[in-house]
């Protein structure tokens, strides 16, 4: 049972990184129909900020809490700088062109910037500093779950709460809305069609971040090629609930979560990856849909 | 005026660019030593650089919009020169000559080295040529193509390694085994749209990666196959400086082979059909195209060339594991058939050996290959989606008919 439990938080945990990282695909595709292929790789960029700024304080002395949130403060900031550019010179100029071609570009925009960080950083893989601070009351509970995973699951359970808030009820978030049905409707009631994109893509990458500083100070190890792994899981994740759905993938996260962390306790954990790439052909071949999303008939 | 604004624009992109990659560019921390290393000069080389190409993109930007004006406008569509060249006999022969002359005797000029070289370089020709057919014809992005390089050379390197088979008898069998596999994957997935099936062929090639690092029983796991024999001359065993050369024409006549199979294919009942689904995938059907006979035809077909490729690394490398199988294989050989021209086969063909050979000779460069190969599809997408060559459709020009009413082009 104690076994059981464990295996669940630790899915719990993965999962809302998943959730994290699936929002920005999901928000994405919902506004433009694109798979953004470099979302992961924000996530990566995201990590290493946060891994830079730390280690640069820390050498400067400042106490661990200040650390904790300047460099994440630092991570969203940079992160969502890159999505915004990345929207600017890969996306914006291919907005009419076939559908192939900024999915091509987003592919190629991944590999540039792996490369990117490997050529101005290391091929290595990099100690992260446990950031996260450890909670007294949570010494009861070792055995089942660590502090890092509980603030993880809150963190993502906050963000999640004012993403929805923002979404629902803020002009933007109606905007975002608006864009995501029809985006000739929304630009011929004013909505202004670019600003709300970047304003997506940036809000994406700061998830993913978040996602990022979390994830890598709980492993406590990062290298360039992380985004690659974990952005193709969150886009699983993001496909499992429906694309284009927020809360979608929200639940979509947590069940890919579950689902790697129980197959790794209970079968093996050679195949970590080969569960969730089966888990994704699988739910695209029986239903393409997801499992919130809403399976419209194409117009012609 | 003019001058001044876009001066002024470029200088807020240079800045920009060096606020963002200020953390990753500039700092480096060394966390074990406690270590960190500022590097300044790398902020002025973003500064410097992104300021130059900010006025670079701008001009390739507006003479892009230039040339979509001008096609709108009903100018005049101009034919590729790599065409004209090779529908003006008087030049086409004589090049074509030259060109073999070269092939032939290549070997006997050059290095062993060299010669090796070139052959990677075919086998990327014919794996472009391949993928070509999926990603170029039929219009599906297929990102896991590497999983069926893998599958043949599995198929040989296991049949060599358990029953001795030679290469002649298993390039059919690698054949027909990437066939299969394309058969296997594609059936299910073939419904999906566009960027799901991308997705989807992507997890597949980490899938069969993965599974070979870790069935031990079957692939020996990382530590690969090692001493697979080299393809025999009618039953001769050849020295390795002898077998170099006999690899490197048996190449030649696969690659030429190839050229001459997607160029039939191309223009053949079925290519048309492939085409025609790429364009407009719904007309298509109310044309009575099977859908998923005709891209499941095209996914077959793909992975019958990487098969048979698998099958030649196989021999040529006469050691396989699953490292050489990554994600990044199947992001050169897309790199190639974008760069080239998705749908033409010169196009792939140059892409293949400038993508090859010039990270070969350019050694110094060749830490950038990757970044580089990252940014041409980027920026090939952007400014020129047909790609170097791009494909023109056959077309039938009527000589000295005036069509009443129109304007002869």
């Amino acid at each position: 049972m104690e076994y059981f439990v464990q295996l669940f938080m630790g899915g719990l945990t993965r999962g809302s990184i998943y959730a994290l990282i699936a929002l920005g695909y999901t928000m994405v595709y919902g506004i433009i129909e694109l798979i953004n292929f470099a979302h992961g790789e924000i996530y990566m960029i995201g990590a290493f900020t946060a891994l830079i700024i730390a280690s640069v304080l820390t050498l400067h002395g400042f106490n661990e809490i200040a650390i904790f949130v300047l460099a994440s403060l630092a991570a969203v900031i940079y992160s969502s700088a890159y999505g915004f550019t990345i929207e600017k010179i890969a996306y914006k100029p291919l907005r009419h062109a076939p559908r192939l071609s900024p999915l091509i570009s987003a592919i190629g925009m991944s590999i540039f910037l792996q490369n990117y960080v490997l050529l101005a950083q290391t091929s290595d893989f990099l100690p992260f500093p446990g950031l996260i601070p450890e909670f007294g009351f949570m010494k009861k509970y070792e055995h089942i779950s660590s502090s890092a995973e509980l603030m993880i699951f809150l963190t993502t359970a906050v963000v999640m709460v004012i993403l929805t808030c923002v979404i629902k009820f803020t002009k933007i978030g109606k905007a975002m809305r608006a864009t995501a049905q029809d985006r000739k409707m929304a630009m011929l009631v004013g909505v202004d069609i670019n600003r709300i994109i970047s304003i997506t893509f940036i809000i994406g990458s700061a998830l993913a971040a978040v996602g990022g500083v979390l994830i890598a100070s709980h492993i406590g190890q990062i290298n360039f090629y992380i985004g690659f792994i974990v952005g193709i899981k969150a886009f699983t994740a993001a496909v499992l609930g429906g694309i284009g759905s927020i809360p979608g993938a929200v639940l979509g996260g947590f069940i890919l979560g579950w689902t790697e962390s129980f197959a790794t306790g209970y079968v093996s954990s050679d195949y970590e990856d080969v569960f969730a790439f089966a888990l994704l052909v699988l739910i695209l071949i029986f239903r393409p849909a997801g499992l919130l999303g809403k399976s419209g008939s194409q117009k012609v | 005026m003019q001058k001044k604004s876009e001066i002024k624009k470029s200088l807020l992109v240079s800045l920009w660019f060096m606020f963002l990659t200020f953390p990753i560019m500039v700092i480096r921390v060394n966390p074990v030593e406690k270590l960190v290393e500022w590097r300044w000069r790398n902020m002025v080389i973003v500064g410097v650089g992104s300021f130059v190409l900010s006025f670079v993109w701008r001009y390739m930007l507006r003479q892009k919009e230039a040339g979509l004006k001008r096609i709108y406008a009903g100018g005049r569509y101009k034919i590729p020169s790599i065409q004209r060249v090779s529908e003006d006999r008087r030049l086409f022969i004589p090049l074509l000559a030259v060109l073999s002359v070269f092939v032939v005797i290549f070997p006997f000029i050059f290095s062993a080295y060299q010669v090796n070289i070139m052959t990677t370089a075919l086998m990327y020709v014919v794996l472009g040529l391949g993928l070509n057919i999926v990603v170029g014809l039929a219009g599906l992005l297929d990102l896991g193509y590497v999983a069926f390089y893998a599958v043949g050379a599995y198929t040989y390197g296991l049949l060599n390694h358990h029953f001795g088979l030679g290469f002649w008898a298993v390039l059919p069998a690698g054949a027909f085994m990437g066939a299969l596999f394309g058969i296997l994957l594609g059936f299910p997935v073939l419904r999906l749209r566009g960027d799901y099936l991308a997705i989807v062929t992507l997890g597949f090639g980490e899938i069969i990666r993965l599974v070979l690092e870790n069935w031990n029983d079957l692939s020996f796991g990382p530590s690969g196959i090692a001493n697979i024999d080299r393809p025999s001359f009618f039953g001769m065993q050849l020295s390795l400086q002898s077998a170099t050369v006999y690899i490197y024409f048996l190449m030649i006549t696969l690659a030429l082979f190839t050229v001459f199979v997607v160029n039939r294919l191309q223009n053949s009942r079925i290519g048309r059909a492939w085409i025609a689904l790429r364009e407009d995938e719904i007309a298509c059907q109310a044309m009575g195209i099977d859908k998923t006979k005709t891209k499941l035809s095209a996914f077959a077909l793909g992975a019958t060339w990487a098969g048979m490729m698998g099958v030649f690394f196989a021999a040529k490398t006469t050691f396989i594991n699953p490292a050489s199988f990554t994600f990044l294989e199947s992001a050169i050989i897309l790199s190639i058939v974008v760069l080239g021209g998705m749908g033409s086969i010169a196009g792939v063909i140059i892409g293949a050996f400038v993508l090859i050979l010039l990270p070969e000779y350019l050694r110094a460069f060749s830490d950038y290959r990757m970044l580089m190969f990252g940014a041409i599809l980027v920026i090939m997408m952007v400014f020129r989606p047909q790609g170097i060559i791009s494909n023109v459709r056959r077309t039938y020009k009527f000589e000295g008919i005036n069509v009443p009413g129109e304007k002869n082009k």
